[in-house]
């Protein structure tokens, strides 16, 4: 009775979980290609391969970058609101080992004061260390997370800022730039995100952290009865957040050859937490989350933005148009509409 | 209490009230009368159904059957705001005030009275504190309700209960849970006093001492039936017990002995000690073994500890004094995680809250504990997580379609066999099941205590905690009663009914 | 006499947090005041409320909004469209400007009501609701315009360069001396306004009950629905209002303009007071959050070496401050778990009175 086939079933979970963001993601391109017939058209130059779809890519590298380590900290049940100033923090952190006199700087395009490897590795430690605050903050002191990560949030930029002086740092070490502008055929920052996430696929899906994380956000204290350590789950969580968001402001300064404190990042935990949304994974509840459904959710975001430019549409309305499309997307996935919907073609419902 | 006319019309009845939930029967066939101006208490243990009933009575639920009457015609109660219009109020335990208002505001917020429009804060203040005195409460109104006790806090309800609504009837669920003695007979004053004004009072509690201060009839539920509806002056303490626990007391002549169902075989090695362990506020220090092969049932009413052992004795909670040895080892880390590696296990009281994860399958729910065991890197591997969940799903006979349905989709009893599973695939050498058969139907029950029977059979040793006496009468070896707290009794091999009842009941030197 | 301080000390316990608002201000007023001739001049004081008005305005809605327990992050964009729509309709004329006004007002409460539905009926969080909303309006604001659009309006110049003298400290010969503006009066109108409704009104006291407990504030039949649609509709307008402000105060429009403001103008309720977990707070503490922002800036402007972006900075440790005391006495101040479990299986059940199922 019992004796299904497991890899059927874990698609199938897949496939229902996945459905709603790529048919999103879906109508969001054909609607480009019904505008723009050469939309879908890749063109190889120098190596490199060129086209719309890659522009959405390259673009929402940071978001998607964001958006693993978000989903596993709203999947908890929490969220991370600081991911945005971390970015900033790992900016100016990367800027200030390259060139720790940044107020003399050397232009030498081979120049860096530490080894390009361990700039990455300070800075992702730097980055773990924020995430860590925030999980102690919410797992141990019992913060709600909104409030915990929006004192990071607003005191993080204070901090990047602190560190560089006030000032916008310029990299000019040519290695590093090649994080955010590089090419291996495609985008090098697409082979980042794309380690990033097997990194995180492997770390929840591979072993038993994925069914924790998903137990302690249904029910962390059913999940506490069961001997799992809701806390340090809680803590795990923030901790890859903050190292996400280290990585995605490398790669975001990378391309923009600085370390911008007031700008790296601006506004982009929003995106996060959306694309996390669009994905599936419940805000404020958590539980079930697919990292996979999370990266598509950012694809979809960015696919919006991409798209309006191709299509032509003034970048003015832009800003508009992603308003409108988030809520609808909210609203089809919120219970209570298709409920409420439901109602109103039955009979008017009776509220306070 | 006098009853001053022979035939009082009863104020509120209801007559054959049935209710049932997904795979329960929370009320079959309930009888229910209040009279204005009494103090009725209803009692009963956990799963009786005195919940089930109270909702029905405020309109929270519908019943499936029955008839209710207020004052002489029939009536449908639709909904709380219903319930409340009719005069029907309720004040739960969990005070459902809100704390950052002033004490005055709680009380009359949604009635305050206007001077040209805006709020008149001085006649507020003066009527909010006329109303408390009628309830011989004296306070400073204007502070927050949050920062006085629970006590005043319940006042406070009672008031706005008593003033909104201009009730006749009052029900009081479980009022004296927080409060110290001198506060419970405050409490009990007003309760008089309101009795006397003609108020008809439901007073749900566990505690009996309580339920014989002040109350003038009792009303007995037990599994979703009515016991039985008495004067207070005119039933015995140990028959109102006996009467909870579904034992009929037999005359003192032909009183009978129980023999504790046992193996024949001998009992096993130690395998848990427990010495002088206790919890501030919560169980006194106790003292209690467990031996392999052997069931051990704890016995005692509601909010006499059980729980709270079971908790000491798998580390959810820490102990203040004393000592546990598992396996001949002394215990210094108290969490589950460390008692499932030293092999105990315990099958919460809380289903809900403490057992399901309701999103997650049944697979799942079943390996959560042996995979916190092994800690998140030594993952099993999905044929290995299907091969377990299909054992037990068998072993257990757990109705689903499919291990891959989410708990939430499954029938309280069904989930409660998931969570048993969930303790039982960790192999455990000690299984604390708190409340197994609670809120599943009659043929699940049987078969958790046939299988807790199975499991002593093979070694295990179990502790069985229910509020159905019959269960635990059938089950156990060594019957260990609580009371108030405090362990104060092990019966072993044989027991004698009565005084088992007795030290339940706490009126050993009572004749009657 | 000196006996009695005591109790009355613990009577009023709960204006803690605005008399330590106050108190910073104020010490932190008579730091400048010391350290700097310039600060002594009255006018530097009175410029602490000409500087605001569009802060305060949307200040005291945000207010009211996380007192119920919600938050609105779009009121930068709201009051940034207000600023471009207003621009856009003067600049094509023949509208009159106090119908452009009035428009604007009811363009506000249009947004605000939107977006409180979708949150009270809908069930969004308000946190996604209103940053929808925020860039909705953003987007509008680039919609109609790309570039600043300037004002040339004889009544917003009016409005804004009127100056009202203050009696005592001016003179009125040669009409020189501590002055205000309109904008002024308009705020702290505003300001009398909302503390009335806070304290006076059933509006009001339902606002700070939903705050406090939503569900009890439900069972206790208090309107709580279309207490949190109003208290959206009402920051809406609040905004507009702002943004109107604003508008006169630069004499333009733009859709860049008020970027960021959300933060500021939370942190200014926090640092007033307000637990942004909601039911606790004043309204006057919201205008002390304002005027200690003011005299931050104040005082960097006043000292010259520190560059301006050391205002946000501290407004932003100011709030991480508030916040995290409130935090952690919140945190201290929540039930152990085993609390819970006091052997009566009756309290899982006791949490809400609505749940279905058996006992």
């Amino acid at each position: 009775m019992t004796r299904t086939r497991p890899a059927l079933s874990w698609r199938r979970i897949a496939e229902g979980r996945l459905f709603f963001p790529l048919a999103i993601l879906a109508i969001i391109l054909l609607f480009d290609l019904a505008f723009d017939p050469a939309f879908f058209r890749l063109e190889i130059i120098d190596g490199h391969l060129y086209g719309s779809p890659v522009d959405i890519v390259r673009n929402g590298s940071t978001v998607m970058l964001l958006a693993i380590g978000m989903t596993l900290v709203i999947a908890t049940g929490g969220v991370d609101l600081s991911v945005g100033a971390v970015m900033a923090i790992s900016a100016s952190v990367a800027a200030i080992l390259i060139n720790p006199d940044f107020l003399e700087l050397s232009r030498d395009a081979a120049y860096t004061f530490t080894p390009l490897p361990l700039v990455i590795v300070l800075t992702l430690v730097v980055a773990t260390i924020c995430g860590l605050w925030n999980g102690i903050l919410v797992a141990y002191w019992n913060i709600q997370p909104m409030v915990a990560t929006l004192i990071l949030m607003i005191a993080g930029r204070g901090i990047a800022q602190l560190l560089t002086s006030g000032t916008r740092i310029q990299i000019f070490y040519e290695p590093y730039a090649y994080l955010g502008n590089g090419w291996i055929v495609v985008p090098v920052s697409l082979f980042i995100v794309g380690a990033v996430f097997v990194v995180a696929w492997l770390a929840t899906r591979r072993t038993a952290l994925g069914m924790f994380i998903e137990s302690v956000g249904i029910n962390a204290r059913s999940s506490f009865y069961s001997g799992i350590n809701e806390k340090r789950v809680k803590l795990v969580a923030y901790m890859f957040c903050g190292l996400c968001a280290g990585m995605a402001g490398l790669v975001a300064s990378s391309n923009i050859r600085t370390s911008d404190a007031n700008n790296i990042g601006l506004n982009l935990e929003l995106d996060a937490i959306l694309a996390v949304v669009i994905g599936g994974t419940a805000l404020g509840a958590g539980g079930r989350f697919s990292l996979l459904a999370s990266i598509v959710g950012a694809l979809v975001i960015q696919a919006i933005t991409t798209s309006m430019y191709a299509v032509g549409v003034p970048a003015n309305a832009l800003l508009a148009i992603k308003g409108l499309v988030v809520v609808a997307v909210i609203l089809l996935l919120s219970a209570q509409f298709r409920e409420v919907v439901g109602r109103l073609g039955t009979r008017r419902s009776k509220t306070a | 209490m006098v009853q001053a006319v022979a035939e009082t019309q009863a104020l509120l009845s209801a007559r054959g009230i049935d209710k049932a939930f997904p795979g329960v029967q929370a009320l079959e066939g309930v009888d229910f009368d209040l009279e204005a101006g009494e103090i009725h208490a209803l009692v009963g243990e956990n799963g009786a159904g005195k919940s089930t009933l109270i909702k029905v009575l405020t309109g929270v639920e519908r019943p499936d059957a029955g008839v209710l009457t207020y004052a002489g015609q029939v009536v449908e109660v639709r909904s709380p705001q219903h319930a409340q219009s009719l005069g029907i109020s309720t004040v739960y335990q969990e005070v459902n005030l809100c704390p950052n208002l002033s004490v005055a505001e709680n009380i009359l917020i949604g009635r305050q009275r206007r001077r040209w429009g805006r709020i008149d804060w001085p006649a507020l203040n003066r009527r909010a504190e006329e109303i408390l005195r009628r309830l011989d409460v004296d306070i400073d109104v204007t502070q927050p309700l949050g920062s006085y006790s629970v006590a005043i806090q319940q006042m406070a309800a009672i008031a706005r209960a008593l003033e909104i609504s201009s009730a006749r009837i009052l029900i009081l669920d479980e009022p004296t849970s927080s409060l110290d003695a001198h506060e419970t007979e405050q409490l009990f004053g007003v309760m008089r006093k309101l009795r006397r004004a003609g108020l008809a009072i439901v007073f749900i509690t566990h505690f009996l001492e309580q339920v014989y201060a002040v109350s003038d009839r009792i009303t007995v539920l037990r599994n979703g039936r009515l016991v039985g509806t008495f004067g207070t002056a005119s039933l015995s303490r140990l028959d109102l017990i006996a009467k909870m626990l579904g034992r009929e007391l037999t005359e003192f002549a032909d009183m009978s002995k129980i023999k504790l169902a046992g193996r024949e075989t001998t009992v096993g090695e130690t395998r848990l000690v427990a010495k002088g362990l206790g919890r501030v506020g919560s169980i006194e220090p106790f003292d209690l073994e467990l031996h392999a092969g052997e069931v051990v049932g704890l016995a005692g009413l509601l909010g006499s500890g059980r729980t709270e052992i079971a908790g000491l004795l798998f580390g959810v909670d820490k102990p203040d004094s004393g000592t546990l040895t598992v396996g001949g080892k002394p215990v210094h880390h108290h969490s589950p995680l460390a008692s499932i590696e030293r092999g105990v296990a315990l099958c919460p009281e809380d289903r809900k809250a403490e057992g399901i994860v309701d999103d997650l399958t049944v697979r799942e729910n079943i390996v959560l504990a042996v995979q916190a065991g092994r800690g998140w890197t030594r993952s099993l591997t999905l044929a290995q997580q299907y091969e377990i969940a299909d054992r037990y799903i068998e072993l257990l006979k757990i109705a689903t379609p499919s291990a891959d349905q989410p708990v939430r989709n499954l029938s309280g009893g069904n989930q409660q066999k998931v969570i048993l599973a969930r303790w039982l695939a960790t192999n455990p050498s000690v299984l604390i099941m708190d409340e197994p058969t609670r809120g599943i139907d009659v043929g699940a029950k049987a078969e958790v205590q046939r299988l807790v029977l199975a499991l002593a059979g093979e070694g295990k040793s179990c502790v069985f905690i229910s509020s159905e006496l019959d269960e635990v009468l059938r089950t156990s070896q060594r019957i260990v009663v609580l009371r108030d707290r405090v362990k104060v009794r092990e019966f072993a091999g044989e027991v004698d009914e009565h005084r088992l009842m007795q030290a339940i009941a706490g009126t050993e030197h009572d004749q009657d | 006499m000196l006996a009695s301080i005591g109790p009355r000390l613990a009577r009023n316990r709960r204006f803690a947090p605005l008399a330590a608002t106050v108190s910073l201000f104020a010490v932190a007023y008579l730091f400048g005041a010391v350290m700097y001739d310039g600060m002594r001049d009255p006018q530097v004081f009175l410029n602490l409320f000409r500087a605001s008005p569009f802060l305060l305005i949307s200040a005291v809605g945000m207010t009211l909004v996380i007192l119920s327990g919600g938050i609105d992050l779009s009121v930068g964009g709201v009051v940034a469209l207000t600023t471009v729509a207003s621009a856009a309709l003067l600049r094509a004329g023949g509208i009159d400007p106090w119908l452009i006004m009035l428009l604007m007002l009811v363009m506000g409460m249009v947004l605000g009501g939107a977006m409180g539905f979708l949150i009270t009926y809908l069930r969004v969080q308000p946190f996604i609701a209103t940053l929808a909303g925020l860039w909705v309006a953003r987007g509008l604001c680039f919609w109609i315009s790309d570039d600043a659009i300037p004002i040339h309006n004889r009544l917003y110049t009016v409005l804004g360069q009127t100056r009202i003298l203050i009696p005592g400290l001016s003179d009125p010969v040669t009409k020189v001396g501590a002055f205000i503006s309109i904008p002024v009066i308009a705020e702290l109108t505003i300001l009398m306004v909302a503390i009335f409704i806070a304290h006076y009104t059933r509006f009001g006291r339902t606002v700070y009950a939903v705050g406090g407990n939503e569900q009890s504030a439900r069972l206790m039949g208090l309107p709580v629905n279309r207490t949190k649609m109003l208290v959206y509709t009402i920051n809406g307008l609040c905004s507009a209002l702002a943004g109107i402000a604003l508008s006169i105060d630069v004499s333009s429009g733009h859709g860049l303009y008020a970027t960021g403001m959300e933060m500021t103008v939370i942190g200014a309720v926090v640092i007033g007071g307000t637990l942004l977990t909601g039911g606790v707070g004043y309204v006057i503490g919201t205008l002390f959050g304002v005027l200690i922002i003011g005299v931050i800036q104040t005082l960097i402007q006043f000292n010259g070496q520190l560059s301006s972006w050391w205002t946000p900075i501290v407004v932003g440790a100011l709030t991480l401050a508030f916040i995290g005391i409130q935090s952690g006495l919140a945190a201290r101040k929540s039930r152990p778990a085993s609390s819970r479990r006091t052997g009566q299986g009756h309290a899982a059940t006791g949490e809400t009175a609505l749940q279905e199922g058996p006992a």
